[in-house]
């Protein structure tokens, strides 16, 4: 599904991606996981061509994705954080979004899931984070797309809406679909992550299946295993 | 003793215009009828009344002077001369008059002249209604449309001059009246004076000109009603102003012009209810002129209101009516309570550098003249208009 | 695309408080200006001086304000199927239209109302209103360069006044400063090279030619004559008008495909 090949990107002096070469199969769930920094959220925006990478190749969906924007139409985008224009209402940005992606929605269930409906009328600015991260994820799961790029779902969620979106990722997976995720929370990833892929420093330094990473790391928890790993590099290192 | 009519045509007995002067006596009528008459140095030296049917043509096939006129009391009246021919040594005219008194020549239509109406010595005539187109590109070989050379009490009114050197020319003539012409696209001058006294122009209309008016070496002019329009280059001005003194410029309309007054070395001139309107520049002052006044006049959108180089030299400006003036009336007499300072400290410098013409209207330009006209270093201090005029004159 | 992006920055514009003050602006100017003076001659004058001044000020301020400040709309739109191109086009045409309306319908009510459309006066003033449109372009679309430029916003700010006070003011003082230290050499091609080069001077020389032909042809010069006395500077001048929007525009697009968001 996704295919990069030596990916580097610096920001000035500062080089956030060193060479990632790193294969995404159709189907399932993946977690790109790592400290703040790691480069993750950069990872993400490459593979969206938001940022420009300095070198190397990105194939989304089968399609390279340099200068191209179409590929962007197989993909749906959670962002970090929920930046949306200040003085738009809800209904409009919800609407807006659907005009420019032409394609059939299921925002009503979503809206109705995430009790969304009182919310339609006030302007984006007046929305609280947690409301603000519901209308993000609506946005997110609306279109039927087969690639889920998810960074940070969880921010601010409630309990119960934490639950929905448990649910949401599951029932999108039945349905075939590739899932990228970033997330601090360990136990959320144990809990949906198939595949994990460990980024520190702008390097993957590992890449494989839950299982295997407690294995090696001979941790019990995921939470255990990763902080394993990043102790097994520092000693490593020294 | 009766007068006679003789008529002229081609098929008539008298074929030509000659031969009808030659059999005439005093006082006849010589009426010539519709047709091309080649002819030309036709001389008229007995009173007649040389009279035109329908604008017969005389065509003096450019072989020198058309009509020449030696005796008083001629009147030529109605008739179309072309082709008068153009020489380097002698200034052939389509009609000349000299030495005669009470003329008349009217209705005349010139076309292909060198020059038109020629007046050597005259005295007492009148040139009325006539017509005078020319061809001419260059000065130097272009003649006048009406000139006046040393005459005296002349009416010229109502004439239309196009295209010639100077459209009227006056040279040593005093006491003319020139009224009502329309003078335009002429290659040097609309109206030219030379050391000529006690004339009044009133009422006639400059367009167009090398320049509109020139009034050089003269004294006692009287200037009225006239309007000076569109005389554009840097040598071009409405009316040109040089070493003249106690001249009367009352009523008259410059608009368009790139300069419409240009003054040099003119003395106690009375400037009163003109109205300058989008000149490049109104008033332009140059050399030693003393005792001028402007009163009552309308300055309007100029791109410059007056530019002076030396000093104010007692000329007055006192009541004129400035578009440009940002001043209030607090005690509603109709005269703003702030002087208005018509010299731009832009003006200035465009007389020294020409090229920042270019930068005219931008905001810095309008800066730092604020700051001239808040505290003048460059212009002349006392050179302000003290009763600026809150209204338009009318 | 860039259509539908253009219409949502123009209805997000056309409800901002800020688009409202500036139409009314405008309206207020133009009837102030012809209802209370009674002069279209004047009034075209004043005009002048306030859309040379005014208009590529607003249109900076507006431009870098509307880039930050839509900064997460925009991020939105990267994320969607759209290219880039269209997204900035769309937001840029967005600001500068709406600014421009302002400006055109602000002015043109007023003098509608005034029987403009059956005075001599109308040439003038749609020239006034076509330069107004044209700074509108040119300075949005600079502000937006600007503003791609420096992920900083007070810079941005900064950096888009300096520009502004530089073209505005600055640029002429220099421009006099030059052609009189230079004096003593022709400088005639000089000036107007340095005037095309500056898309105020730009306009102004536009408009002078229609309001102090009378003073540009009192300079003796072959070049100055050319270019002012015959159809020349205005084809010259609007051409490099053109120029001077499609520049910008075309380095914005350029730089935007570039960018890390």
């Amino acid at each position: 599904m996704i295919q990069i090949n030596e990916l580097h990107k610096k920001f000035g002096k500062n080089e956030v991606l060193g060479g990632v070469d790193l294969e995404i199969p159709q189907g399932g769930i993946s977690a790109v996981l790592g400290p703040n920094g790691s480069g993750k959220t950069t990872l993400i925006k490459c593979i969206l061509g938001m940022v420009i990478p300095n070198s190397g190749s990105i194939e989304a969906c089968g399609q390279p994705t340099k200068k191209d924007w179409k590929y962007r139409q197989q993909i749906n985008y959670l962002p970090q954080i929920a930046n949306f224009p200040s003085n738009l209402k809800v209904a409009e940005l919800i609407s807006m979004i659907q005009d420019l992606r032409q394609k059939p929605s299921d925002a009503d269930r979503l809206i109705a899931l995430f009790e969304l409906k009182p919310f339609l009328d006030k302007k984006l600015g007046a929305l609280s984070g947690g409301t603000k991260q519901k209308v993000n994820i609506v946005l997110a799961f609306m279109f039927d797309s087969p690639l889920l790029m998810l960074d940070e779902p969880t921010t601010g969620l409630d309990p119960a809406a934490l639950i929905q979106l448990k649910k949401l990722i599951r029932s999108e997976k039945e349905k075939g679909k590739t899932i990228l995720i970033t997330s601090h929370i360990m136990s959320f990833v144990e809990e949906v992550a198939d595949e994990i892929v460990y980024l520190l420093e702008g390097n993957i330094h590992f890449k494989g299946s839950l299982e295997d990473l407690k294995s090696i790391t001979l941790g019990t928890s995921l939470e255990e295993a990763i902080t394993r790993l990043t102790t097994k590099e520092q000693l490593h290192d020294a | 003793m009766r007068a006679k009519q003789i008529t002229v045509c081609p098929s008539c007995e008298v074929k030509t215009i000659q031969q009808g002067v030659q059999q005439a006596t005093d006082f006849d009528t010589i009426l010539v009828k519709k047709g091309v008459y080649k002819e030309f140095n036709i001389l008229i030296d007995k009173p007649l009344l040389l009279l035109g049917e329908n604008y017969p043509q005389i065509d003096g096939e450019d072989q020198g002077e058309i009509i020449t006129i030696t005796s008083d009391d001629v009147v030529v009246d109605g008739l179309f001369l072309v082709n008068v021919g153009t020489s380097y040594t002698r200034d052939h005219a389509a009609i000349r008059v000299i030495q005669s008194e009470r003329f008349v020549i009217r209705n005349v239509v010139l076309e292909r002249l060198f020059f038109g109406i020629y007046l050597e010595k005259a005295r007492n005539g009148k040139v009325i209604n006539n017509k005078i187109v020319g061809d001419a590109v260059e000065e130097f070989n272009s003649g006048n449309g009406i000139q006046l050379w040393y005459c005296k009490d002349i009416e010229v009114r109502g004439n239309i001059v196009e295209r010639v050197r100077d459209g009227i020319y006056l040279e040593f003539s005093d006491r003319i009246e020139i009224r009502d012409n329309f003078s335009s696209n002429n290659v040097r001058y609309g109206l030219h004076f030379m050391f000529s006294n006690d004339d009044v122009y009133s009422n006639n209309t400059f367009k167009n000109n090398g320049a509109g008016v020139a009034v050089m070496f003269s004294k006692r002019i009287k200037m009225l009603d006239n309007t000076f329009a569109k005389n554009w280059g840097p040598t071009s001005y409405g009316l040109l102003l040089k070493e003249i003194n106690d001249a009367e410029i009352r009523g008259n309309v410059f608009e368009e012009n790139s300069t419409g007054i240009a003054l040099e070395g003119s003395n106690r001139i009375n400037y009163d209810a003109n109205h300058f309107l989008n000149n490049g520049w109104a008033v332009k002052v140059r050399g030693a002129c003393y005792s001028n006044k402007f009163t009552n006049n309308n300055f309007m959108y100029n791109s410059f209101d007056v530019s002076y180089d030396g000093n104010l030299n007692d000329n007055l400006f006192e009541r004129n009516y400035w578009s440009d003036y940002t001043g209030y009336d607090l005690d509603d007499n109709g005269l703003g309570d702030v002087p208005y300072r018509p010299v731009k400290l832009f003006s200035y410098i465009v007389n020294r550098s020409p090229e920042t013409i270019v930068l005219l209207r931008s905001l810095f330009m309008d800066i730092i003249d604020f700051s001239e006209k808040v505290s003048p270093v460059f212009t002349p201090d006392n050179l302000l208009d003290r009763q600026p005029l809150m209204q338009q004159v009318k | 695309m860039m259509l539908k992006i253009l219409k949502y920055s123009f209805f997000d514009l056309m409800r901002s408080r800020w688009s409202y003050i500036y139409f009314l602006f405008y309206l207020a100017l133009g009837f102030v200006l012809l209802f209370l003076n009674n002069d279209v001659s004047k009034a075209v004058i004043t005009l002048m001086n306030v859309i040379i001044i005014l208009v590529p000020l607003i249109g900076t301020i507006f431009g870098v304000m509307y880039y930050y400040n839509s900064k997460e709309f925009t991020e939105l739109l990267l994320a969607q199927p759209v290219k880039r191109s269209s997204i900035f086009l769309g937001q840029y045409l967005g600001v500068s239209v709406s600014l421009g309306l302002c400006l055109v319908l602000g002015l043109g009510i007023p003098f509608a109302l005034y029987g403009l459309f059956k005075s001599d006066a109308i040439w003038d003033f749609s020239l006034l209103l076509v330069t107004g449109a044209f700074l509108t372009f040119i300075f949005t679309a600079l502000s937006f360069n600007i503003a791609l430029s420096n992920e900083n916003k007070i810079k941005g700010f900064g950096y888009a006044v300096l520009l502004w006070l530089f073209l505005a003011i600055i640029y002429d003082g220099l421009f006099l400063l030059s052609l009189i230290v230079f004096g003593d050499y022709p400088l005639d091609v000089f000036s107007l090279g340095a005037t095309v080069f500056n898309p105020i001077d730009l306009s102004r020389t536009l408009i002078l030619l229609k309001l102090d032909i009378s003073a540009l042809l009192g300079y003796t010069g072959a070049v100055f004559k050319t270019f002012f006395g015959t159809g020349l500077g205005l084809l010259v001048s609007l051409g490099m008008l053109i120029l001077w929007t499609l520049l910008p525009i075309w380095r914005m697009v350029h730089k935007s495909k570039r960018k890390d968001f």
